[in-house]
């Protein structure tokens, strides 16, 4: 069967430990994780745990039962196979010759990113949006030679019927 | 008024019906032991903090109530892990209470610190450290419920010990208010519906049934279930007694030392219906072989027992108790025609299975183990008796040749398979049982992993009889050697143990050995009878293995015979 990235959120106390209790689970039971995003949601207590995972169905099955069963977790969704809505961002670091300032620009301006901080070498470039638009960009930028990179990793929403 | 958090502790226990305690103090729980002296909670004070953990496991299965150890903070926390970690694959609802350094000192490295909250995350239900007093009641009732509610489990609650004695307001907390947690109770209806469809429409069809049926204390129900639709039952080790032992829809257990015609019938079966089982790599063998031409009813609370190692036809979310009370009141609605008809080739199969391969063994000069276990059941069939194991061959002995008629009599430790767990566990039965004998079938390997706790039996006047099929090697591992890796017998001869009867007599116990057959019913008589703790000594045949035998990872067809 084949192994497929899947994107879950969970809704989560806030407390100290549900993070161990998750990072656990995945790691003691041989799941395995591609990305994961946590932060305080509006509601006081209550956390979103955005977790990207590559797995075939039944351990994907496996594993939200799996969460379910976590004291801590109030809500598991799987977003895959549902309409939704995702983004990553990245800040990338990119080395900036003088000959290939302007190209570097030119790539800025196209996929609507920011530079958010320059020197004598180089540029930090801030990029928003979905895992395609990301990898495309990073493709751009490796041969001009990319010195660090930084990824949130996704996070992600369902998006309302319309 | 103002209560200490170690009067609080007091007056949860009080109130969640806790009579008696397996414990051992020290630094950390010196102010939560001082005022246990001024309550009238019997403590037993064991030599080790894991036979302690076992101990309340034992209590547990044996009463049926949540068993409660008490330990110091460090060593006396880590020390019960591996109690822990049995209870928690063997489903048992214990509520472990450790010492914690004061607040102000953890993450210091302090003296006998030790992050057992985070030690102990992947093998509870659910952990606590306690680092306001404020939400000691609270936590001390949501462990008790977790503890028992649902699929059952270890909780472990860390207390400090600044939250020990700091003082709150106390009001029992008799609401629990859990919003993440809501096991599911009452199956689908929709689903039995089909369930009862494939009942109706099986020619081969057969039961298997575990831990959870003992666990919900659904054996009569399953029992009425069998006899009624006339399918017949098999089960795991841990289920062992949820169907009586003497009915002629028997099987035996199932899996790697299972019997051959509970092997051979789940691969013959076109339906089987599980129950509150996990299916064990230990049940299974080859899980593609396994039960290859049958569909699968799986019920179990566990949603994530259910398709985790086993595809299955029917799931059903439910307490086997409940479950199993509508599947009956659905049969009986239903004409199920001529069912001994139907039955007779099927039920006719499995008999040539067990009359060409029952269980056996050859008799010889020597003891040999299974005989003792032979003796041991006929001695003690009448009288209301518990045994307890150990792990090895001992176990799987006691399993094939003590016959179970009732839940709650046979407590091993089945998923992380202890050696050291059955000693303990039976004082924590023999405590909750005063008036059944309690026995210890062991091995004399695994006798001496908690062999200390013969300390305890003596001090409290428990009088647990310890079985020792000594044969002077670790046997099952040996058996493994013998078997799979040449006869190299690595590392599993015992040679230097010590005399077991001088080591009964020094705990203060009564030591007695048999080496010879004729010798083994006089032992068990005057062993099972004292009303004293008591090692009996049976010095086995060296080289006896466990039959049937399944190679691990072969299809459980595939065993290897006497």
């Amino acid at each position: 069967m084949t192994e497929e990235n899947h994107v879950l959120s969970l809704l989560v106390d806030n407390e100290p430990g549900v993070l161990s209790r998750i990072v656990g689970l995945f790691s003691g039971r041989g799941f395995n994780i591609e990305s994961l995003c946590v932060a305080e949601t509006t509601e006081p207590g209550i956390s979103r745990i955005t977790i990207v995972t590559k797995a075939n169905t039944p351990v994907v099955e496996q594993i939200k039962k799996q969460l379910n069963k976590l004291i801590n977790i109030l809500k598991v969704y799987e977003l895959t196979g549902q309409d939704f809505v995702q983004r990553e961002m990245a800040l990338i670091k990119v080395t900036a010759k003088p000959e290939h300032r302007a190209e570097i620009l030119r790539i800025v301006d196209i996929f609507r990113c920011k530079v958010v901080d320059v020197g004598q070498e180089h540029y930090t470039i801030e990029v928003t949006g979905d895992q395609g638009k990301l990898a495309a960009i990073i493709s751009l930028l490796k041969p001009l030679g990319i010195k660090e990179i930084a990824k949130t990793g996704i996070i992600a929403l369902f998006r309302e019927p319309k | 008024m103002k209560l200490t958090g170690a009067q609080i502790l007091m007056k949860v226990f009080q109130e969640e019906g806790v009579d008696t305690l397996f414990g051992y103090p020290g630094g950390a729980v010196v102010d939560i032991y001082d005022e246990l002296a001024r309550t009238d909670i019997r403590h037993i004070l064991v030599r080790h903090e894991q036979g302690g953990v076992h101990a309340a496991d034992g209590y547990a299965r044996a009463s049926g109530k949540v068993g409660v150890c008490l330990v110091t903070s460090g060593p006396g926390a880590t020390n019960t892990v591996t109690g822990i970690a049995s209870a928690y694959m063997d489903s048992i609802p214990i509520v472990v209470i450790t010492g914690q350094v004061p607040t102000h000192l953890i993450g210091n490295d302090a003296f006998q610190e030790v992050d057992i909250v985070g030690i102990t995350r992947p093998c509870t239900k659910h952990n606590y450290l306690v680092k306001n007093i404020d939400d000691l009641a609270r936590i001390l009732r949501e462990a008790f419920f977790l503890a028992r509610s649902g699929r059952p489990g270890p909780v472990l609650v860390d207390i400090p010990k600044d939250i020990a004695r700091a003082t709150a307001g106390y009001k029992f907390p008799k609401a629990v208010k859990m919003p993440s947690y809501n096991p599911t109770y009452n199956p689908n209806m929709h689903q039995l519906q089909k369930v009862v469809k494939l009942v109706q429409d099986a020619r081969r069809p057969m039961i298997f049934a575990g831990g959870g049926v003992i666990l919900s204390k659904s054996a009569p129900e399953l029992t009425e279930f069998a006899r009624k639709t006339r399918i017949p039952v098999t089960t795991s080790l841990m289920g062992l007694g949820a169907f009586p032992g003497s009915d002629p829809l028997w099987l035996g257990m199932l899996g790697m030392h299972g019997t051959y015609r509970a092997n051979m019938s789940t691969s013959a079966c076109d339906l089987l219906i599980a129950i509150g089982v996990r299916f064990d790599d230990r049940v299974t063998g080859k899980t593609d072989a396994f039960a290859a031409q049958s569909k699968i009813v799986h019920i179990d609370i566990d949603p994530t027992s259910i398709r985790k190692n086993i595809p299955v036809t029917i799931p059903v979310v439910g307490d086997c108790k409940i479950t199993l009370g509508h599947l009956n009141r659905l049969i009986d609605a239903l004409d199920l025609g001529e069912l001994d008809d139907r039955r007779r080739e099927w039920l006719d199969t499995i008999a040539a299975w067990k009359s060409t391969q029952p269980l056996a063994y050859q008799q010889g000069e020597t003891i040999k183990p299974q005989f003792v276990i032979e003796k041991l059941y006929e001695l003690t069939r009448d009288r209301e008796t518990i045994i307890t194991t150990e792990v090895g061959q001992n176990q799987m002995w006691a399993a094939q040749y003590y016959h179970f008629e009732k839940p709650g009599h046979f407590i091993t430790s089945g998923g992380l398979g202890v050696m050291g767990f059955g000693l303990p566990a039976a004082i924590g039965a023999q405590t909750a049982c005063p008036d059944s004998l309690v026995v210890d079938v062991a091995g004399d390997g695994s006798i001496q992993m908690n062999i200390q706790e013969m300390a305890t039996a003596v001090q409290y006047g428990l009088p647990v009889k310890v079985v020792i099929l000594n044969n002077r090697y670790l046997g099952m591992v040996r058996q493994w050697q013998e078997l799979f890796y040449e006869c190299r017998y690595a590392c599993t001869s015992m040679e230097h143990a010590p005399d077991f009867v001088k080591l009964a007599e020094a705990y203060g116990a009564v030591g007695l050995r048999a080496e010879k057959p004729e010798e083994v019913e006089a032992v068990l008589r005057e062993g099972l009878f004292s009303p004293r703790t008591v090692i009996m000594d049976f010095r086995v045949q060296q080289t006896e293995c466990v039959y049937p035998m399944v190679p691990a990872g072969a299809p459980i067809t595939e065993m290897l015979l006497v």
